[in-house]
């Protein structure tokens, strides 16, 4: 999702240090630098996204978030970016620690399985959605831990993670989330955004 | 052969070089080869650290040897280091025997080879030596510098010791000090050329001779190190030499023998067994982290160059947990740095075979490298 990206790219100031955790061909990290000057570094899983990074003369590391974020020195970075992944860990909340502590702010990005589409496949058709976000089947997802804006939201709260901004995105509109209208943005948001710490 | 040498490129080196050993050296040759040209802006440099067992010739066909450059997979004209592009440097180390100072060298006090009466040298003498021949040709910055092996271990102490004299660097297959299965496989070949009778305490050389022997089996040593036991099992597997059957001897009744019966043979005659013993104890005494003293952080701060380090997969020699280590230690002090591992069976030897994902790798980032510099 392009818009994804847009709305990661308005959240950060101009001229930071970027960690793109996950950062798949570049794309996030080009359109940082291009538009923000922002000094950008990633870490990837994925050999070929590696060298697509290599290729075009982005700082890329070879790994996977899971075992090798140790590698990060605490508050090394003023962004860590960690774009729809969350949800693919074993232990997304050891993850997510790890993100505090290697960057000054977090910004995490979900697919949110509380989206009505979601809901309505579920509960009409009683069989595990698929969806444009959420595109594969039961038994090829690599998405361990599914979770909503809602429970991401609640998390944070639970574990006093500081929560700066939420916002949710749909193809045609993004909108700030707050406690008031979290249930209504919990139910139209197809992807929602978390600026933490 | 030694007419031959004669026309090699050679730096004399009259500043005088302090060595770790203390003694200090001037008015040495150091020699070096050059392949493409250097363009009007001298952004297009790149310079090549060679391997333990390599050489200046790179690329093209060796002077010496008749036999194609170490590195011809790599390095030429339309190739992942393109010569057409590209002005790519590579220098003989000090230690060596293509016409650098080491220890086949005259001794002009003595007016013989120094054999061990040459100093004990460091990765960082190589590498304070072929600094030199950086102003030499009027290069203030590389593009570019890079190295497998060895020529990675010179390439980090490069960077440590001349910080942002290259905009980008590649160390490949390498490591930040030599592990204890490293230095234990260079301690094999040592004493492998040290039990050759003909060694004579490394004055062999005065009677014109080489512990041939001695010097073929330390060789076939590193070739096994070279190589994964996937690989060597493909390749040879149980295979026999040009024989239906076991011949009930001590023949090389297999292909794997027969194999580094070759290699071992071949290396003896274009190396000289001293400059083995000298070159493998400076890889072992390599440890960066204990030149400096709050360790390899602070061997790579306020580095500027942009990292790639490569590993290979099935690569025992240097693996790809301790290439991560120097990645771990890059990060740690900021720098710009990447990783990727190439997934291969063909073991350390990847770099220097046709190894196209490595290659391509190695393109893609000197490209986009260049691209940035140019800026």
């Amino acid at each position: 999702m392009k818009k994804e990206f847009k709305v990661i790219a308005d959240l950060l100031p101009k001229n930071v240090r970027v960690l793109d955790v996950g950062c798949g061909d570049g794309s996030l990290m080009n359109l940082l630098i291009d538009e923000k000057n922002i000094e950008a570094r990633g870490l990837e899983l994925r050999e070929e996204n590696v060298k697509k990074c290599i290729y075009k003369g982005l700082s890329v590391i070879e790994g996977n978030a899971e075992t090798e974020l140790h590698q990060f020195p605490d508050q090394s970075f003023d962004f860590v970016v960690l774009s729809q992944t969350l949800q693919a860990f074993y232990n997304p909340e050891k993850v997510l620690k790890d993100l505090l502590r290697i960057g000054k702010s977090v910004i995490i990005s979900i697919p949110n399985f509380g989206y009505w589409k979601v809901r309505t496949k579920l509960l009409f058709f009683g069989k595990m959605p698929v969806t444009k976000t959420l595109p594969n089947t039961w038994y090829n997802t690599p998405n361990l831990h599914m979770c909503t804006i809602k429970d991401l939201f609640d998390f944070c709260l639970e574990k006093n993670i500081k929560i700066n901004k939420v916002i949710g995105v749909n193809e045609d509109n993004t909108s700030e989330i707050k406690k008031s209208n979290l249930e209504m943005k919990n139910l139209f948001s197809k992807l929602g955004i978390f600026l933490l710490g | 052969m030694s007419e031959r040498m004669e026309n090699i490129k050679k730096l004399n080196i009259s500043k005088p070089l302090l060595l770790d050993c203390k003694q200090t050296i001037k008015d040495f040759p150091l020699a070096y080869e050059t392949y493409g040209k250097l363009n009007k802006s001298k952004d297009n440099a790149i310079l090549v650290f060679h391997a333990l067992t390599g050489d200046q010739f790179v690329s093209g066909i060796n002077p010496i040897t008749n036999k194609e450059g170490w590195w011809i997979t790599a390095v030429g004209p339309g190739m992942a280091v393109d010569t057409n592009k590209y002005f790519v440097i590579c220098a003989n180390v000090i230690g060596g025997c293509m016409g650098s100072w080491g220890p086949k060298e005259i001794n002009k006090k003595t007016n013989e080879p120094y054999g061990l009466n040459f100093p004990v040298i460091t990765i960082r003498d190589m590498v304070k030596a072929q600094e030199t021949l950086l102003d030499h040709l009027g290069i203030e910055k590389l593009l570019c510098a890079m190295g497998g092996s060895m020529g990675g271990m010179q390439l980090l102490q490069f960077c440590a010791t001349f910080p942002n004299k290259t905009f980008s660097a590649v160390p490949i297959a390498c490591s930040t000090s030599h592990s204890a299965q490293n230095i234990a496989l260079n301690e094999l070949a040592r004493q492998a050329i040290m039990s050759d009778p003909v060694w004579d305490n490394g004055k062999y050389l005065k009677k014109n001779v080489q512990p041939k022997n001695g010097l073929a089996v330390a060789r076939m040593v590193g070739h096994i190190s070279y190589l994964s036991e996937k690989g060597m099992q493909e390749k040879f597997g149980r295979k026999l030499q040009e024989k239906a059957d076991y011949e009930f001897s001590f023949d090389a009744d297999f292909q794997v023998e027969s194999y580094l019966r070759h290699q071992g043979f071949k290396f003896v005659e274009r190396f000289d067994a001293n400059s083995v013993l000298y070159i493998t104890r400076a890889m072992d005494y390599f440890d960066l982290s204990k030149q400096f003293k709050g360790g390899l952080v602070e061997a790579f701060k306020n580095q500027k160059t942009k990292f790639l380090v490569i590993s290979f997969s099935s690569d025992w020699l240097y693996t790809t947990k301790e290439n991560k280590d120097t990645v771990i230690a890059l990060n740690a002090s900021g720098v710009d740095v990447s990783f990727a591992e190439i997934k291969t069976d063909k073991g350390h030897d990847s770099f220097l075979v046709n190894e196209p994902e490595f290659l391509k790798t190695l393109k893609g980032f000197i490209d986009s490298m260049y691209l940035k510099f140019k800026k």
